[in-house]
């Protein structure tokens, strides 16, 4: 019988199964929440880990990708804390206040939670759960169903945030979200957020994702972006060649709320982003972008359902990809509009810059409209650079690494623009340069 | 100092010039007109370099060095620009960052060190006032949402800053209005120099008011067919291409 069972499993879901086994009885929640995790492994042991049979998942075979699951990491030591407390860079010099995680753990020494501002509640979310603080029960795993993955991050959360904002607050200093897998020893890290923002309020939260070599990241974050509220979510990722990112953002937007969403993806061996956001309330308005940057082997998946359950609402989907060596981009975009969701107005665009020949884009956009009174559009790019543009730039004098890496600024810059943060904007922007400047431009 | 030598270019497999000779001093200013198709925007893309025209014969030397194996930039930077007859849009791309970077990569390649934020700034706002380009103009993209007579006057700008020994103007008369006509004029004559060259297309008389060339010739189905001083291009304007159009006909 477990003969069977396990040869039924690759080595990677056999390892998983282990390491959940082991830990479950660590692991941090009541009874309720050792309920959660318990079907949710189950749920994830019933598919096992996503592969190319599963639609959604045809271009990013995690069994072929992740042929081995690293142990879950262990808590970090003093020289994976120093090496957390340069990350976050690649945000630039904004003024937020950091949160740090290191190897999925909270690290309350490299962390400002000093002096909230009122409505503000920041809390680890180890420490929620093992209080069962209420909005767990509230919230956690209900917002939008996830996938296998998001099961397999429930089952094996350990550590996140857990942020609240009251109704009616403005949160001045942006939230730094920051998750570094910076042990030596290549590990398995769990974080689970849950973000819930009352309605009315503002807040700004960036992330970012760091990951040493051969670390896994399955990182989840729901948020409830409240009605008449106003959300900027900004993601960067970013790691070594051989890290592999799996990120769920889970997404219920309420009625005229504004939702502004960012992916940045520079660096990371493979990354799968999925984002579904779901819009619940009337008149919201939503811009949801993202920019890969891809070189040598890397992979870089983008998973996004934009799913109009209310009518009214405005989203704008943008995400760029710039491919160059032997690199991979996938976008899968699904727009739903819901029966009765009417006057959405839904436009999704990807486009993929080829640099090299090697590169390979692969774009599946879908509209699911069951509406009639709809604007609905989407559409695909892809090629290399121009050459008669490049030909302008050089005939000025501009030599072709250079003309090469204005016209791949300018083409990351119109996904980039939709950050509202100026500082924010520019510090991409000088990471798309120094991406560049890697390549020889 | 340009010396173009039996050039025989073709583009797409197809031959367009068969054998083009052409000799401009330093100082001169030589106008080139001819029918549509001749091969005029073909021998200032070559000049320049654009990919996908193929010299297959012949040389073009500047100064006595052939710049047909050069990439577009290293010409550049040896001085040689083209006022494009369709200037591009470069959306994203911001015209003070193209102007900037333009500027300093030829300074680079020739040694020099970059402009200061102040000088370059300063130098960029007397040259686009001559030419009547304002503020709003330099903070878009380039060229982009610029009329056809504002890219005109924004090819001259980027003329007027690089300052280079040859200038090939491309039909930028095309699109102008009378009083852009008169300011962009007055910018090329403003770069009229003892030490540097200019070749002027065009299919109008008027801009040849206003640039008053010292030769002009008449290219017709790939090759000049003939050479004259500026009262050829009222001769042309008074009986149009006809003849040559056969002349050449004969002579292939
Ligand atoms: N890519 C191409 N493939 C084939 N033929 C081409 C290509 N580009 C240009 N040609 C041909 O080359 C010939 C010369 O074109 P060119 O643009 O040099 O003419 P021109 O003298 O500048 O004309 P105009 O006065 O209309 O600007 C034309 O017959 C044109 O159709
Ligand atoms: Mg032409």
């Amino acid at each position: 019988m477990n003969a069977e069972v396990r040869a039924m499993k690759t080595s990677a879901e056999q390892a998983l199964a282990e390491a959940y086994a082991a830990a479950k009885a660590r692991l941090p929640g009541n009874g309720a929440v050792q309920a959660l995790r318990e079907a949710a492994f189950k749920r994830f042991e019933a598919d096992g880990l996503p592969n190319r049979r599963i639609e959604e998942w045809k271009y990013t075979d995690l069994r072929v990708l992740m042929r081995e699951a690293k142990p879950p990491a262990g808590a970090p030591d003093a020289a994976a804390k120093a090496r957390a407390a340069e990350a976050g860079k690649l945000a630039g010099d904004i003024d937020a206040r950091r949160i740090v995680f290191v190897d999925g753990a909270f690290v309350p020494e490299l962390s400002d939670l000093a002096a909230l501002p009122p409505g503000l509640t920041v809390r680890p979310m180890a420490e929620a759960l093992a209080a069962g603080d209420p909005r767990i029960a509230a919230h956690l795993g209900k917002v939008i169903p996830g996938d296998g993955m998001v099961a397999l991050n429930t089952a094996l959360m350990r550590d996140g945030a857990l942020i609240h904002v009251a109704a009616g607050a403005t949160v001045e200093r942006p939230l730094h979200l920051i998750f570094a897998a910076a042990g030596t020893q290549p590990a398995s890290v769990f974080c689970r957020s849950l973000v819930v923002i009352e309605p009315n309020a503002r807040v700004m939260l960036v992330e970012s994702h760091e990951a040493a070599a051969g670390h896994q990241v399955n990182a989840a974050l729901e948020l409830i972006v409240g009605a008449g509220a106003h959300v900027d979510h900004v993601k960067i990722v970013a790691g070594a060649g051989d890290a592999l990112h799996v990120a769920t953002l889970i997404a219920a937007v309420g009625a005229r709320a504004r939702f502004n969403d960012f992916s940045f993806n520079i660096g990371c061996g493979v990354v799968r982003n999925q984002l579904f956001v779901r819009f619940d309330g009337e008149a919201a308005l939503a811009n949801i972008g993202g920019a890969s940057l891809l070189n040598g082997d890397q992979h870089s998946d983008t998973t996004l359902v934009a799913d109009h359950k209310a009518g009214g609402c405005q989203s704008r989907e943008l995400f760029k990809a710039v491919l160059d060596g032997r690199s991979r981009s996938v976008f899968q975009g699904r727009i739903i509009v819901q029966p009765g969701a009417q006057q959405t107005d839904a436009k999704m665009m990807t486009r993929a810059l080829l640099l090299s020949e090697e590169a390979e884009a692969d774009s599946k956009p879908e509209l699911e409209i069951f509406a009639d009174d709809v604007q609905c559009g989407h559409g695909a790019t892809m090629g290399s650079l121009d050459r008669s543009l490049k030909f302008y730039l050089m005939a000025r004098g501009i030599p072709e690494p250079e003309a090469e890496a204005l016209l791949v600024q300018a083409f990351v810059g119109e996904a980039v623009e939709s950050i509202e943060d100026a500082g924010l904007r520019d510090a991409l922007m000088e990471q798309v340069a120094a991406w560049l400047k890697a390549r020889g431009g | 100092m340009l010396e173009v030598k039996n050039l025989h270019v073709t583009v797409d497999g197809k031959a367009i010039l068969k054998g083009l000779d052409l000799t401009v001093n330093k100082g001169e200013v030589h106008a080139i007109m001819g029918p549509n198709g001749s091969g005029k925007s073909t021998l200032a893309y070559v000049m320049a370099g654009k990919p996908g025209y193929e010299a297959t014969e012949g040389e073009v030397l500047l100064d006595g060095e052939n710049i047909l194996e050069m990439e577009p930039d290293e010409r550049a930077a040896e001085g040689v620009f083209l006022a494009f007859q369709y200037p591009l849009e470069i959306p994203g791309v911001a015209t003070m960052t193209f102007l900037r970077t333009a500027l300093n990569a030829q300074r680079k390649a020739r040694g020099q060190a970059e402009l200061s934020t102040p000088e370059f700034l300063k130098t960029v706002r007397e040259a686009a006032a001559k030419l009547e380009i304002g503020q709003d103009m330099l903070r878009r993209g380039v060229n982009v949402g610029f009329s056809g007579g504002e890219k005109k006057r924004n090819e001259i700008l980027q003329m007027a800053l690089l300052e280079p020994r040859l200038c090939v103007l491309d039909e930028t008369d095309s699109g102008l209005d009378i009083d852009a006509l008169k300011i962009v004029s007055d910018g090329v004559n403003r770069l009229r120099s003892p030490e540097r060259a200019m070749i002027v297309i065009t299919h109008y008389q008027r801009l040849l008011d206003h640039i008053v060339p010292d030769v002009v010739h008449v290219l017709s189905k790939g090759r000049i067919v003939r050479t004259g001083g500026k009262e050829l291009a009222l001769e042309l304007e008074a009986n149009g291409y006809a003849q040559y159009q056969d002349e050449a006909a004969l002579a292939s």
